[in-house]
């Protein structure tokens, strides 16, 4: 077995063992899970430290074994520079969520065995390079969400996991969809990613591969989400426990961008560069939009919520760009496609936190309100600390990885079109939205629930501290990061429009 | 030719073992006291068994064709005995629970195993005349078996099967008879040769009113009325019975007939569409506001008769359309068995609401039933979902991409229903309600079953290579 396959088939089967075994305990149920964490991480790091780029449309520590050779589709895993950083962003996000939940007790060791589940299958989508492998991950990750958001969510749960469901399934059947069109028009006819990128089976055939271009866009733009297809995204963040918005927001949601850069850009290149002025716009209509509707809320994680339709828009908005025409703009195209990529693992990162951050507030005094608080800093010092690092992070301060993504997002974007930077606004507006959040909630004196909020305890600072301080390094080193992406990102957007 | 025209009975050798299993269960049963009934329920298991091997041994043959070439023993036949045989065994252990030492069990053990030699002479029937044998074999014991559950809604539930099933039953014959007059025979071959070159119009009724036969087995619109009421009236093993055998048989035998007359003619391929495109959507859109367990799955069933549907659109305009018709039907098979066996394990709870909090009290049952429905929603890796899949793009890759969103689309909508079902099963009991059985007593059949059905539903989805490498293979005629 490869590495890749233990990475994906660890978690999953621990996650089998804890479910089936009801001798295990609450306490030998959460170390078992930050433990297996724990080691995905390292395995993470090993393929990591031995990660050498494989080239223009090839993959490193492969595997193939046929699954299904009838319709040519097989257990086909690998990683390149598109996959590996989101690979290790997953590893860190989970363990971050496991060692948050240590002091829970709420069915531990279900929540336990649900989360490793949700691992592996998330682990599992940025592996796959068959797209019935990856449509497999993608649709059980949807399965795993809901039942968390189900299971232990609050307020109307029951009603947002089920949005959640029907919504995220309408997305992954249009997905579907479109994968079996492209099975259709390749020739041979396959399912592998691979081969079909090296195919491109709708090249000339602007009816089909647009039709199929829009499915996987409606699919993909779903699941991001992007506007107009975003309205499950509020209610299942508002509603989910903490660890399980932090997985929505900071995993799942990463599943719809990379579809868009391992799936729709490469496999449809005529199509994309047909289309790309409307996916530029639906880009920043989402930044613009989410931005405002950000502004106006009151509770604390819907604010958030919609901070990560802002942030998502600029991945789009790159992308988008990378199929404009524009002169001698080879190194613009790569640029932007970079920046998409560091925004992923950067908004997975300082989201997450944020989402931590707000379970503590639900925590100890059951309101995400943010009038409801006042003078926070005072009670509770390092929580508010973080929480500026976190909200500053996420405003894309220089100094945290949000800087060098949204820089080079518009870096190469505006490049490429200049009417882009319209949605430099949307970065005004965040800025403000925090800050005037911050100052709601911390500064002044302490009223409302503030008086005796508990400041973070230590599985809090050790689960939310980490992720910002990988903020932090991406922020003030990202060679290390960058050398990863590049390759592969310039490769990406040579195929895109050379 | 010359080995097509002999009559090789050996080649029905599944077919003869289950009928003369049938016979004996029936005269043994007479002789047997109640409390010792049980035998004649291992005689029929055994009987299936030795069947499946039988079917599974001559599977490894290469295909032909007996009694003159009106029955083919090819994969889809093949397959067909298959499904059929362990799909009746698993019926078996539903029935175990719920019928054992009642008055009629041994009788019901017959009937079931004289229905299920029908469903699989209808499967391999390349003869008009040896298809009307095989649907009245397969129809009339199961009037009975719908009306033995007893009761008034049983009775109720028979007397609409009966009247549909007789009313299906002469235009199957009606289009016989047209089809007869056509070609001037009753053998695939012959009709193949000859119906291009008849009168479109006659051979279309001729065909539609076959069609309408089989349509009746299927439990596909517009001959689908007595599904949803038999589903609800009849007892727990019937209705799995019912919801999952016939189709077997009915759907081969309608992607052969279409095969066999669709030669060069797109016609009645758009129709097998359109039919499949009725039966998602009625079925679907008739199951959401269902409360009782069983009549939401017989809706259900309903509308799986059109997922069943869409590969016979690409019959003979993709190399997919067969063998994602067969893994379909296996996979529903054993999915659709896993659903009903939970509600045969669960028989005072007949409203949805009733399931709140299945989780606590039954962990096993709920996860069975979670693996059941979300199976028959298509979620992979799950057995419906390669079979969903593999059809679908059977459909594109046959012309018919619009077949293909519709499959999508009605997946959708069937999620809804479901869920109304499984969010309930993981919510907190509420104060007061019914509560559950304790697991064991005669619920433990259902309830294993169930589980065994489950699980099979995983492992056929996660094995779909090898079985698929078996079922590539082209009808015989």
């Amino acid at each position: 077995m490869s590495m890749l396959s233990l990475i994906v088939f660890l978690p999953l089967a621990v996650a089998a063992v804890l479910a089936a075994a009801p001798a295990i305990g609450p306490t030998a149920g959460r170390w078992i899970w930050v433990s297996v964490c724990a080691a995905e991480l390292v395995l993470v790091g090993i393929v990591w430290a031995g990660y050498e780029d494989p080239g223009p449309n090839g993959l490193a520590f492969e595997e193939q074994v046929p699954w299904i050779p009838g319709v040519n589709s097989s257990y086909h895993v690998g990683v390149d520079g598109l996959s590996l950083p989101l690979l290790a962003m997953t590893a860190v996000v989970f363990l971050a969520c496991s060692v948050y939940a240590l002091r829970d007790t709420d069915r531990t060791r279900v929540q336990a065995a649900l989360f490793l589940f949700l691992q592996g299958v998330s682990l599992g989508v940025f592996v796959a390079a068959d797209l019935i492998l990856f449509f497999v991950f993608f649709d059980l990750s949807i399965v795993g969400m809901y039942f968390v958001i189900a299971g232990w969510g609050h307020g109307n749960a029951a009603r947002s996991a089920l949005k959640f469901f029907l919504y995220t399934f309408l997305g992954s059947l249009a997905l579907l969809l479109g994968f079996i069109g492209l099975y259709v028009a390749a020739e041979p006819h396959t399912f592998d990613i691979p081969e079909l990128v090296a195919a491109a089976p709708l090249e000339g055939s602007a009816l089909t591969g647009g039709l199929v271009l829009a499915a996987i866009l409606v699919g993909l733009a779903v699941k991001t989400p992007t506007v107009p297809f975003h309205t499950w995204l509020p209610p299942a963040h508002t509603d989910a426990p903490a660890i399980g918005s932090a997985v929505l927001a900071g995993v799942l949601l990463k599943m719809g961008t990379y579809g868009f850069v391992r799936i729709a850009m490469p496999m449809l290149p005529d199509a994309w560069r047909a289309w790309a002025w409307v996916i530029v716009v639906i880009g920043i209509i989402s930044v613009l939009y989410g931005a405002f509707v950000a502004l106006a809320q009151t509770d604390l994680k819907r604010m958030i919520a919609y901070t990560s339709v802002n942030h998502m828009g600029y991945i789009v908005l790159a992308l988008g760009a990378v199929g404009l025409i524009a002169e001698n703009a080879a190194q613009a195209r790569s640029v932007a496609v970079t920046g998409a990529m560091v925004q992923m693992v950067s908004h997975g990162l300082i989201t997450a936190a944020l989402f931590l951050l707000a379970g503590v507030m639900q925590d100890r005094s059951g309101t995400y309100d943010m009038g409801s608080y006042g003078g926070l800093a005072a009670p509770a010092p390092r929580y508010a600390a973080l929480f500026a690092v976190g909200a500053f992070a996420s405003l894309g301060l220089p100094g945290f990885s949000g800087f060098i993504a949204e820089f080079q997002v518009f870096a190469g974007s505006i490049a490429l079109a200049p009417v882009t930077a319209v949605a430099l606004l949307g970065i005004l507006v965040t800025a403000a939205l925090f800050l005037r959040a911050l100052q709601r909630v911390f500064t002044g004196p302490a009223e409302g629930r503030s008086p005796g909020f508990a400041d973070l305890r230590p599985r809090e600072l050790w689960s939310v501290g980490p992720l910002l301080g990988l903020s932090l390094l991406i922020g003030v080193l990202p060679r290390f990061l960058l050398e990863v992406i590049e390759p592969a990102a310039s490769a990406l957007a040579t195929l895109v429009r050379s | 030719m010359e080995a097509s025209m002999r009559m090789l009975p050996a080649l029905l050798l599944p077919e003869i073992i289950v009928f003369i299993g049938a016979l004996a269960v029936l005269l043994g049963g007479s002789f047997m006291p109640r409390r010792r009934q049980w035998i004649a329920r291992i005689m029929a298991a055994l009987a299936l068994l030795g069947a499946t091997a039988a079917a599974i041994f001559a599977m490894v043959e290469p295909a032909q064709t007996a009694f003159s070439g009106t029955f083919a023993v090819d994969t889809a036949t093949g397959m067909a005995r298959i499904v059929t045989a362990v799909a009746t065994l698993l019926v078996l252990g539903v029935a175990s629970g719920e019928i054992a030492a009642s008055p009629r069990e041994s009788d019901t053990y017959a009937l079931l195993l004289f229905a299920a030699t029908g469903v699989m002479v209808l499967a391999g029937a390349t003869d008009l005349l040896v298809l009307i044998a095989g649907f009245l074999l397969a129809s009339i014991p199961l009037y009975g078996i719908v009306g033995l559950a007893g009761g008034w809604s049983g009775a109720e539930a028979a007397l609409k099967t009966y009247l549909m099933g007789a009313l299906s039953g002469i235009l199957l014959m009606l289009g016989v008879t047209v089809l007869y007059a056509l070609a001037g025979g009753t053998d695939y071959a012959l009709l193949g040769e000859t119906l291009p070159d008849a009168p479109n119009a006659a051979v279309g009724a001729g065909v539609l009113g076959v069609l309408a036969g089989l349509l009746f087995k299927a439990g596909g619109v517009p001959f689908h009325f007595w599904v949803p009421d038999a589903s609800q009236g009849t007892g727990g093993a019937a209705a799995t019975f019912l919801t999952t055998v016939p189709k077997v048989g009915a759907l081969v035998a309608v992607y052969r007939l279409v095969d066999t007359v669709s030669t060069g003619e797109d016609t009645l391929l758009f129709v097998a569409a359109i039919l499949a495109t009725a039966s998602m959507f009625l079925g679907n859109l008739a199951a959401y506001w269902q409360t009782d367990p069983r009549r939401l799955l017989g809706w259900s069933t309903v509308a799986q008769v059109g997922f069943l549907l869409v590969p016979v659109a690409a019959a003979g305009r993709s190399g997919l359309a067969l063998p994602s018709l067969l893994f379909y039907l296996a996979a529903y098979a054993v999915t659709n068995v896993a659903a009903f066996a939970v509600t045969a394990a669960l028989p005072q709870h007949r409203e949805l609401v009733a399931y709140r909090g299945l989780v606590r009290a039954r962990p096993g049952l709920a996860l069975a039933l979670l693996v059941a429905l979300l199976g028959l929603v298509g979620t992979p890796p799950l057995a419906v979902f390669v079979g969903k899949l593999t059809t679908a793009t059977a459909a594109w890759d046959g012309g018919h991409g619009w077949l293909a969103l519709a499959v999508m689309l009605n997946s959708l909508l069937s999620l809804f229903y479901y869920l109304r079902w499984f969010a309930p099963v993981f919510a907190h009991p509420r104060q007061g309600a019914m509560g559950f059985p304790k697991p064991g007593g005669a619920a433990a059949w259902p309830g294993a079953t169930a589980g065994i059905a489950a699980a099979a539903s995983l492992a056929l989805g996660l094995l779909a290579g090898p079985l698929w490498a078996a079922l590539e293979g082209p009808l015989a005629m």
